[in-house]
């Protein structure tokens, strides 16, 4: 066992350029503790998985960049000889092979007697509650069967770090749900270094004790997934993850001034700007004496909360959402009240 | 209903069903027939194993065409799988001159051998020039391999290239990560992946190098090919019933070989799923 302390990773300085001259990494530098959770998360296309595949030894990084496993310097290190495991969107799975064969293949390769190797796969088998699957051919498996049988593989050999390149993307909305939750489960209780790439938002909050954003090639923030949430370096952060309502408004003596009314802010300086807060961070007040007002324009009911498109407020209609019981109305007057530590204002 | 599309079905095969019975069929009847009716009469059909000079010929035949398809299904494997996975610049200008064989009869491969490793050959006039002698191997076994070579590679690159092409990089991204070398990546990666490939092409293979007929004559070696065994008998010692045996004797085995890869091909394409 790799024991709980888990395996720390940093990369140094790693580009990543291709043949055919495609920028696919900029110069990034990171590091993940040993036991942490880190989710790569961007829109297709910006890099994440060739950040890691730098990771995996699947691509090199240009000259100057390197990559450490603890203190250890494996950048030149092939694939094979990283003990690395890896978890993919297709699944991989040998077709030839059935599922205790697929299981037992890493530790066939490394050399396992095959007394030990059944007692392994017989512990992988209990902790991924598929026992009953061991004889089954690959093909008779379902989606959620398949990439419960990848991550058994994955592990079994005790990999240093555990790398899982869209593992949910393949499957349906319900199932996704419960196999992120055992992925997350599992993860912490194996104590496992992991990088998890993801283009899901929800998934990468719900999954990363840490996220990094990545966008055209280069992290553009690394936090807490509450940090990526309230406070987004970016306005692409800002977007990409969640709804962020976006207004301008005009400061004067500390309070911002919109279109519906003003808040007291209390920031220095004065003039024109944009303001940034979450749909949850508006809350509903009644009309009367309330900082800000505006007319219901559209209500959309969600279950667990109230979504509402309310105009008056700022220059365009701005999103607010309750989780309050009470019904709305479209033309309905409301109030609404932010507190003053949900605005941001943003650099770009 | 039911009845009708079936009869419906009957009618639009009825074409295929006379035309495979007026040209396969019935000439194939006839030929299993008249291979019984020499003066050998149903001998004729044992003579091949007990008629040292056929057994030979079939033999040779046999080993000829086997190790034609192996060494086929290698280079062609190799190159096939290379080729898809790397563009270069003439990568479709080296693939068309592969395939370009397939154009040629078996006549023109045995004097494109003639020419390369003939009395007069190529390789004769360079090992000459060096002082080692002239090299002569047109027309000995070599000189046959080489051309069935030749014109088998094209029949089996294609296919490995579609199957290649077929290969999820994933699974042997999955293998080298637990741990797999190159080799075995190959093995219990690449090999199973390719195997319905391989098996298909390797029949077809097979198949062709057994009832190739120009080449071997036109190279007029000093092993004689089946093919050639029957065209002597038939055309100039007019043995016709001995040809015919001949003939049942090779296309019952070629057939036999092909249903047998058939029904493997079919086990590991129903495994592969």
């Amino acid at each position: 066992m790799n024991g709980k302390a888990g395996t720390a990773i940093r990369l140094a300085d790693c580009a990543k350029t291709f043949p055919n001259g495609t920028r696919a990494l900029e110069r990034t530098s990171l590091e993940m503790r040993g036991g942490e959770t880190v989710v790569f998360l961007g829109p297709s296309g910006c890099g994440k998985t060739t950040l890691l595949r730098v990771i995996a030894g699947l691509e090199s990084p240009d000259p100057g960049g390197r990559v450490y496993f603890d203190d250890e310097d494996v950048t030149n290190l092939p694939i094979e000889r990283r003990n690395v495991g890896m978890v993919f969107q297709s699944y991989a799975l040998f077709p030839n092979m059935n599922v205790a064969d697929n299981i037992a293949y890493g530790l066939k390769v490394h050399g396992v007697a095959p007394d030990k190797r059944a007692r392994r796969v017989d512990e992988m088998l209990e902790m991924m509650q598929i026992g009953e699957l061991r004889e089954r051919r690959i093909t008779e498996l379902s989606g959620g069967q398949r990439q419960r049988v990848a991550l058994a593989r994955a592990i079994a050999v005790q990999p240093r770090v555990l790398l899982l390149d869209e593992p949910l993307t393949a499957l349906d909305a319900l199932l996704r749900e419960r196999l992120r939750i055992e992925i997350d489960v599992l993860l912490h209780s194996l104590g496992i270094t992991a990088a998890y790439v993801t283009h899901d938002q929800g998934e990468a909050m719900a999954i990363g004790d840490r996220v990094a954003v990545i966008n055209k090639g280069a992290i553009v923030q690394t936090g807490t997934p509450r940090e990526i949430y309230y406070k987004p370096a970016s306005s692409f952060v800002a977007d990409f993850i969640g709804t962020m309502n976006r207004v301008d408004g005009t400061l004067r003596d500390g309070s911002l001034e919109l279109p519906g009314g003003r808040i007291f802010w209390g920031q220095e300086g004065s003039g024109a700007m944009q303001v940034l807060f979450r749909p949850n961070d508006a809350r509903i007040v009644p009309e009367a004496g309330a900082p800000l007002r505006g007319v219901v324009e559209q209500v959309f009911f969600l279950g667990d909360r109230t979504r509402l498109h309310v105009t008056g407020v700022a220059d365009r209609a701005v999103v607010v959402e309750t989780t309050e019981h009470g019904e709305f109305q479209v033309g309905q007057a409301i109030g609404l009240r932010i507190e003053p530590g949900a605005l941001l204002r943003l650099r770009d | 209903m039911r009845g009708r599309e079936n009869r419906n079905l009957l009618l639009m095969v009825a074409p295929a069903i006379i035309v495979g019975a007026a040209f396969f069929l019935l000439p194939l009847a006839r030929l299993a027939v008249v291979g019984a009716t020499g003066k050998l009469g149903l001998a004729a059909y044992t003579a091949v194993v007990t008629n040292p000079q056929y057994f030979e010929a079939l033999a040779s035949t046999i080993v000829l065409s086997v190790t034609v398809t192996v060494a086929t299904l290698v280079i062609a494997g190799i190159t096939g799988v290379f080729l898809e996975r790397n563009h270069f610049f003439g990568r479709e200008a080296l693939i068309s001159m592969l395939t370009l064989p397939l154009a040629f009869p078996g006549v023109v491969v045995g004097f494109m051998v003639i020419m390369l490793a003939g009395r007069t050959g190529l390789i004769g006039e360079l090992t000459t020039y060096f002082g080692a002698g002239r090299l002569v191997f047109a027309y000995s076994i070599a000189g046959l391999f080489t051309g069935y070579i030749y014109f088998s590679i094209p029949r089996v690159i294609l296919t490995i290239m579609a199957a290649a092409e077929k290969l999820d990089p994933a699974l042997e991204e999955a293998a080298k990560s637990l741990g797999a070398n190159p080799w075995r990546v190959i093995v219990d990666v690449i090999l199973p992946a390719l195997k319905p490939a391989l098996i298909a092409s390797g029949a077809v293979c097979f198949a062709t190098s057994m009832g190739a007929f120009g080449t071997a004559f036109t190279l007029a070696t000093d092993i004689k090919v089946l093919p050639i065994v029957i065209y002597t008998e038939f055309t100039l010692l007019a043995n016709i019933a001995l040809a015919a045996a001949l003939s049942m004797v090779l296309g019952v085995i070629t057939w036999a070989t092909l249903a047998a890869c058939r029904v493997a091909a079919g086990s590991t394409a129903a495994a592969a799923g």
